[in-house]
């Protein structure tokens, strides 16, 4: 087994729960985050064996790793391994000079800021903190850290949002000059409040919003981004390397409550309860988790999936087994997907309908009709 | 054992709910053939869905006596589908007790089963029932009943079978009316097959009506127009249980258990006389039952295939009148064309399936069987809008003659209803002041199609109807496919009169428009008579469908939620490249019981 070059650290602190999240989050514990990073830290050395000498990426997610108190926050940075890109995400309204200045000190190399908007009203319906003007504060003081690698994320589909609303999102957007962009539609995930209190407009307002996603693609790849991934978008050569790891179907390791290890055939999730956590730590025990086997089978599925996702081509010889040879005629027939040599690649149309794309070519497991 | 005179054979016929199956109860109660207590209510209709349906599906026997005489009750089935079935089950008999609701008078099945037992040439007892009911016209009624039957109004029994009342005067004209069987005891035998069961343990159990001669226990038994072999079991009556006799004799009705697994070998009209001195004639009037409506009946779940296969092998133990044969449909998949008696026939078989055998079916559009001159010459009979060829050089189709009977303020509603309908007006007569017989030829298709409902919600629910099959003419008849994406859906084909053609097209194509969720693909829906199209629509394609993210969190859960979708289409049905649900197909072959 080689070793894992991808880290994710899981800061699972907010200030707030918005109402269309479903992370794993706790709101309002600022007093137990120094506690949970000697939990993080505990766990890293049990799993360090797992890691490389030298990682490629680490990533903190959240929750709002940024809401965390500064000092511990710092000295997780700290004791993290070192690698060639290190993100942090955050929410704008934490991004402070002196916090952007921390962040760089501590070998952060990308920052993704969670702007979602930058109209008012919408930022209201999302029940975000920060108004548009903290979103360009925020990104001005990471500039002015001499941060060069900044991702912004933008949801469009928030109920209410016109055309108009969405083409002034995005002219905001580049006009800050992010180096990357991930762009989601806003869905309603079963059991949030959002759901609860929108769903029902939102699935008033799918059709009139079908050609969002088009508006947002033509426009982001006109100001010169490339549409690397299904909702990313990127400078040349500034995507997020972390991210692509799980889309080449890299190994990774994930610390924290909630946060998801794959390693070779075996994938696991720590449960998300952060007592159990911090007790099985303090003890020197893993914390409680849940295990997936992998099958070889089901990676190369995974494979298919992840790589679909992408504007490169998969190798066929990846996804062997994976791959419905009668669907995948079906799918070239209707100008949706592609071989090239011996790699498969979705067309810019089939890109749009990615997800029912990907379904149609999963081969039925055991696989019955497979190409080579 | 009676002496052939002082036995009576005869049967109740009456038109649906005119009260023959609350008289037969009363005959059995009188007769104490039944105790009060034991008494169920319409005890002969043993079938469930009978009972619900106040219909008589399977003719039965019940031996009683009174007063010196033994009295064999034939039970008819009650519906046009079953003419046959009544005709072979009055043949058996020499007398018929003609049942009138005295509130309602006359129906049109009424005239059907007076005109099927008057040509069968048997003694007819008049009989006016339900006299008991404030709005009953015991007088008019038997005045119209005498004007039919070209009798005196005085020979009209009047009764209430429901409070017993003048029950027994009906036994009495029985025996005083109605001939004692004829026959001939000394010559070779001949029994009439009138109708025929299933039971599991014993095999088919044939119902007869001795004619000629004696069957005896254990006696080898040869049915003359099947050719079919066996020996008699056990002989014996209904009274109302089975009592074994040693014998039957002419003139008497019974059963005999045959061992036979197979209820198509012995069918209903046959002549059964002895392997050892068989006779040299069978009984006249036997005919082979050709069923004149076909429908596909697919299970909604593939898996149930075998199930549906067998539950129709079951029904068909007892019904000889049901044809099967595998159906391949493309959209469909594996299924049953089926072959009914008539729309009562199908509905009741469907409901068995579904009821008794706890089936899902997808049930295509009913169509009749159409002869077809191709034009090279060849003939053939299509039972499938799809075997239709699409290049013909003449189709005919079945035609009715149609009776109904309606109070005189809808005869303007009927004869719209039937001109809309291609029907030709035949006549018509007045029964009485207030109503009218009106008597129409029509094409059988156009009753298929949602004609019953339409009758009765022009009419009130007055009218009654009842129908022959007289004969084939040809139509100006097109076949229409419904294509999607280019590729015809065999299931929704359909045979229609070229003037129907475009409409019925239309209705089709908007409605699999509606139904049919939006692919990756613009589908093209259409409706072509051979290669013009007559109706179009188009289903635009999705413009988006993704997974918004997917990171190393939730890829097992984005994995099954793509698994699922894959699993998901294969439930749907594929026509060609399109994915259409059930529900689609179930809306659309609903049509016709929605358009009202």
């Amino acid at each position: 087994m080689s070793a894992v070059r991808h880290l994710y650290v899981h800061v699972p602190f907010c200030a707030h729960r918005c109402g269309y999240c479903d992370f794993v989050t706790l709101v309002g514990r600022r007093a137990g985050h120094g506690a949970y990073v000697d939990a993080l830290l505990v766990e890293l050395e049990l799993e360090r064996g797992a890691l490389a000498d030298r990682l490629e990426t680490v990533y903190l997610g959240g929750g709002t790793p940024t809401f965390a108190d500064p000092d511990e926050l710092e000295r997780l940075l700290t004791a993290l391994p070192r690698a060639e890109e290190v993100t942090v995400e955050a929410n704008p309204e934490t991004v402070t000079p002196d916090l952007a200045a921390r962040l760089r000190g501590a070998g952060v190399t990308r920052v993704s800021l969670g702007a979602q908007s930058f109209q008012p009203a919408l930022l209201a319906v999302l029940e975000r903190r920060a108004g548009p003007d903290a979103v360009r504060r925020a990104f001005y003081h990471l500039r002015d850290a001499n941060f060069d690698n900044i991702s912004l994320d933008l949801l469009y589909g928030i109920p209410g949002q016109s055309p108009a609303d969405l083409e002034r999102d995005l002219a905001e957007a580049i006009a800050l000059g992010p180096e990357h962009l991930s762009c989601y539609e806003l869905e309603a995930k079963p059991g949030t409040r959002f759901t609860h209190a929108h769903g029902e407009e939102l699935a008033r307002q799918a059709e009139a919003m079908e050609g969002y996603f088009e508006r947002v693609v033509e426009t982001l790849v006109s100001a010169g981004y490339r549409w690397y991934e299904t909702a990313s978008f990127s400078r040349s050569a500034r995507q997020a390397r972390h991210n692509l790891a799980y889309w080449h179907g890299r190994d990774y390791l994930g610390l924290g409550i909630g946060a998801v290890s794959t390693v070779g055939s075996l994938r696991w999730r720590n449960r998300p309860g952060l007592g159990a956590y911090q007790r099985a730590l303090a003890g020197g025990e893993r914390p409680p988790r849940e295990e997936e086997r992998l099958e070889a089978g089901v990676k190369r599925r995974e494979r298919l999936m992840l790589g679909l996702r992408l504007d490169e081509p998969v190798a066929l010889a990846d996804v062997s087994g994976a791959v419905d040879g009668e669907a995948l005629a079906r799918m070239e027939r209707l100008g949706l997907a592609e071989r090239r040599g011996a790699a498969l690649v979705l067309t810019r149309r089939g890109r749009f309908l990615g997800g029912g794309v990907t379904a149609e070519l999963l081969a039925e497991s055991p696989a019955k009709s497979t190409i080579s | 054992m009676s002496p052939p005179d002082r036995i009576r054979n005869f049967s109740i016929v009456a038109h649906i709910d005119h009260g023959k199956s609350t008289l037969a109860d009363r005959i059995l109660e009188l007769t104490h053939t039944v105790s009060e207590r034991e008494m169920r209510e319409q005890l002969l209709d043993s079938m469930e869905l009978e009972r619900e349906r106040g219909i008589t599906i399977k003719a039965q026997a019940v031996r009683v006596t009174w007063r010196g005489h033994q009295l064999n009750l034939i039970d008819t089935p009650g519906h046009v589908d079953f003419t046959y079935e009544v005709s072979r089950a009055l043949q058996a008999c020499e007398g018929a007790v003609l049942v009138v609701d005295a509130a309602q008078g006359i129906e049109a099945q009424t005239l059907a089963n007076a005109y099927l037992a008057i040509e069968s040439g048997l003694a007819i007892v008049p009989v006016v029932n339900k006299i008991d009911l404030p709005q009953a016209d015991p007088q008019g009624t038997a005045a119209e009943v005498a004007e039919l039957l070209g009798e005196d109004a005085d020979g009209v029994v009047r009764i209430s079978a429901k409070t017993g009342e003048g029950v027994e005067a009906v036994l009495d004209a029985v025996v005083e009316r109605v001939p004692a069987p004829g026959g001939d005891p000394a010559a070779p035998p001949r029994a009439l097959v009138f109708d025929s069961s299933y039971d599991q343990y014993r095999g088919v159990v044939a119902f007869v009506r001795m004619v000629d001669g004696r069957f005896s226990r254990r006696q080898r038994l040869r049915a003359m127009a099947a050719g079919t072999r066996f020996e008699a079991e056990e002989l014996g009556f209904f009274s109302p249980d089975r009592r074994p006799t040693e014998t039957l004799e002419a003139g008497e009705v019974g059963y005999v258990v045959t061992g036979l697994k197979d209820v198509s070998r012995l069918r209903v009209g046959d002549t059964l006389t002895t392997h050892e001195s068989p006779a040299a004639e069978p009984l006249p009037g036997y005919k082979d039952v050709k069923p004149t409506v076909f429908a596909g009946l697919f299970p909604t779940d593939s898996d149930e295939y075998p199930a549906l296969r067998d539950a129709l092998e079951r029904l068909k133990l007892n019904d000889a009148s049901l044809f099967y044969e595998p159906e391949t449909s493309q959209a469909l998949g594996f299924g049953f064309r089926c072959g009914f008696l008539g729309l009562l026939h199908m509905e009741i078989v469907r409901e068995r399936l579904e009821r008794e055998f706890d089936l899902d079916l997808l049930v295509t559009a009913p169509n009749v069987a159409y002869r077809v001159l191709t034009k090279a010459g060849g003939e053939l009979e299509v039972h499938n809008p799809s075997d239709m060829p699409r290049e013909v050089e003449l189709v005919e189709e079945p035609y009715i003659r149609a009776t109904t009977i309606v109070p005189k303020d809808y005869v303007g509603s009927v004869m719209e209803l039937n001109n809309d309908r291609r029907g030709r007006f035949h006549h018509l007569e007045y029964l009485s002041e207030e109503r009218v017989l009106l008597v129409f030829d029509l094409p059988l298709a156009e009753i298929v199609y949602d004609y019953y409902d339409q009758l009765k919600s022009r009419t009130k629910g007055y009218a009654s109807f009842d129908y022959d099959i007289v004969g084939f003419e040809p139509g100006d008849l097109v076949r229409v496919d419904i294509l999607l994406a280019g590729d015809p859906v065999d299931a929704l084909s359909l045979i229609v009169h070229r003037d129907g053609a475009a409409a019925r097209g239309r209705l089709l194509v908007e409605r699999l428009r509606e139904e049919i969720p939006r692919q990756l693909f613009d589908v093209p829906v259409q409706a072509a008579i051979g290669s013009r199209i007559i109706a179009r629509e188009t289903i635009k394609a999705r413009r988006k469908d993704v997974l918004a993210k997917c990171y190393g969190g939730d890829i097992t859960r984005k994995r099954k939620l793509l698994e699922r979708q894959k699993k998901g289409k294969k439930r749907m049905k594929q026509v060609g490249s399109v994915e259409v649900p059930q529900e689609a197909f179930l809306a659309v072959l609903n049509l016709d019981g929605e358009r009202k």
